[in-house]
């Protein structure tokens, strides 16, 4: 194809990364992969979500693995008015920051919420997770959080019967 | 969990631009066509489309052989990823007979150690149903046989 006199051709480059998580990530994933949110206890006293390998306000390694939510707060939210393709949603959503019910920190995540005009500051919302058998212990496997009562939220909420998601592929 | 794929995809729009473009449109007819700079007078191919010596434009097209000299070579025994030709192979810098400037190809069609300095070689193109605008329809370089240019006449290219 030309413009003018220069050629133009469509180029594609892909690295084919995969990385270890190591112990404390490894264990969010897992949690996630069986529908369970975790966070990692720190020194300070704090819960970080999802969890770090030091504590962010000393730096020392963080201490037991503890499990949130699956409920939390907004804190802070931007609407995605149209979603680019490697957006999480097809549709219209929330970036939003979460607060999980006995984290100190917040998570970033999606809230599919239909409309800005259905969404605040300070709402409550709840996991709706991916079927046990499509998760792969990734951070996506929450599909999105949900206004807490809609429809569907919290409907795979049996995730403690989650069968390994190694069938799923990627992931191990 | 112990690992995790992060695979990363990027898809651009490419262009070589002008100068570049006849070069690539030469390969596609089996040619090869380099630039000719007003001032100096140096033929270089791929041109860039300016003189880097003068910083002028190289507006007259020059079509060049598909015979040149190896100037410098490399035995590439090493594995890498993305790969794409089974080693050993030769990568050398070929100077086209007519050019100031080598470019890379492969060279084929002779054991590895037997490449020299100067030594003659010929394009190898495609099939011309496969021919396109890209290196690739150039498929190596091979010797002619022809006797050894001297060391010093290609010795300002190395």
């Amino acid at each position: 194809m030309a413009e003018g006199d220069a050629l133009i051709a469509a180029h594609v480059l892909d690295y084919p990364y995969s990385r270890s998580v190591g112990p404390v990530i490894g264990a969010f994933l897992t949690g996630l992969r069986d529908g369970r949110i975790v966070g990692a206890r720190t020194p300070s006293g704090g819960v970080v979500v999802p969890p770090t390998e030091y504590d962010p306000q000393t730096g020392e390694d963080v201490g037991e693995i503890v499990e949130v939510g699956p409920a939390g707060t907004v804190e802070s939210w931007a609407w995605v008015t149209t979603p680019g393709p490697k957006q999480p949603l097809d549709h219209p959503f929330a970036y939003a920051l979460i607060r999980l019910d006995g984290a100190t920190t917040s998570m970033l995540h999606v809230v599919d919420a239909g409309s800005p005009d259905a969404l605040a500051t300070g709402d409550r919302v709840v996991p709706r997770w991916k079927p046990a058998a499509d998760r792969i212990g990734h951070v996506l496997d929450i599909e999105a959080f949900v206004p807490e009562g809609a429809s569907g939220g919290g409907a795979a909420s049996g995730g403690a019967t989650a069968t390994a998601g190694s069938a799923a592929g990627g992931a191990s | 969990m112990t690992m995790l794929d992060t695979p990363i995809h990027l898809e651009y729009t490419f262009t070589p631009g002008i100068a570049q473009s006849r070069f690539l449109r030469g390969l596609a007819e089996g040619r090869f066509v380099g630039q000719r700079c007003p001032v100096c007078g140096k033929v270089y191919i791929p041109s860039r489309g300016s003189c880097p010596v003068d910083g002028v434009p190289t507006g007259e097209d020059v079509a060049l052989p598909d015979t040149g000299i190896v100037t410098t070579y490399c035995v590439v025994n090493v594995p890498f990823a993305g790969q794409a030709i089974e080693i050993p192979y030769i990568a050398a810098q070929v100077l086209l007979d007519g050019a100031n400037i080598s470019f890379m190809g492969l060279i084929q069609e002779i054991p590895a150690t037997d490449v020299r300095m100067g030594m003659r070689v010929q394009a190898v193109w495609v099939e011309p149903d496969e021919l396109g605008p890209t290196l690739a329809s150039v498929k190596y370089f091979k010797p002619t046989g022809g006797p050894d240019a001297p060391y010093e006449s290609f010795e300002e290219y190395l």
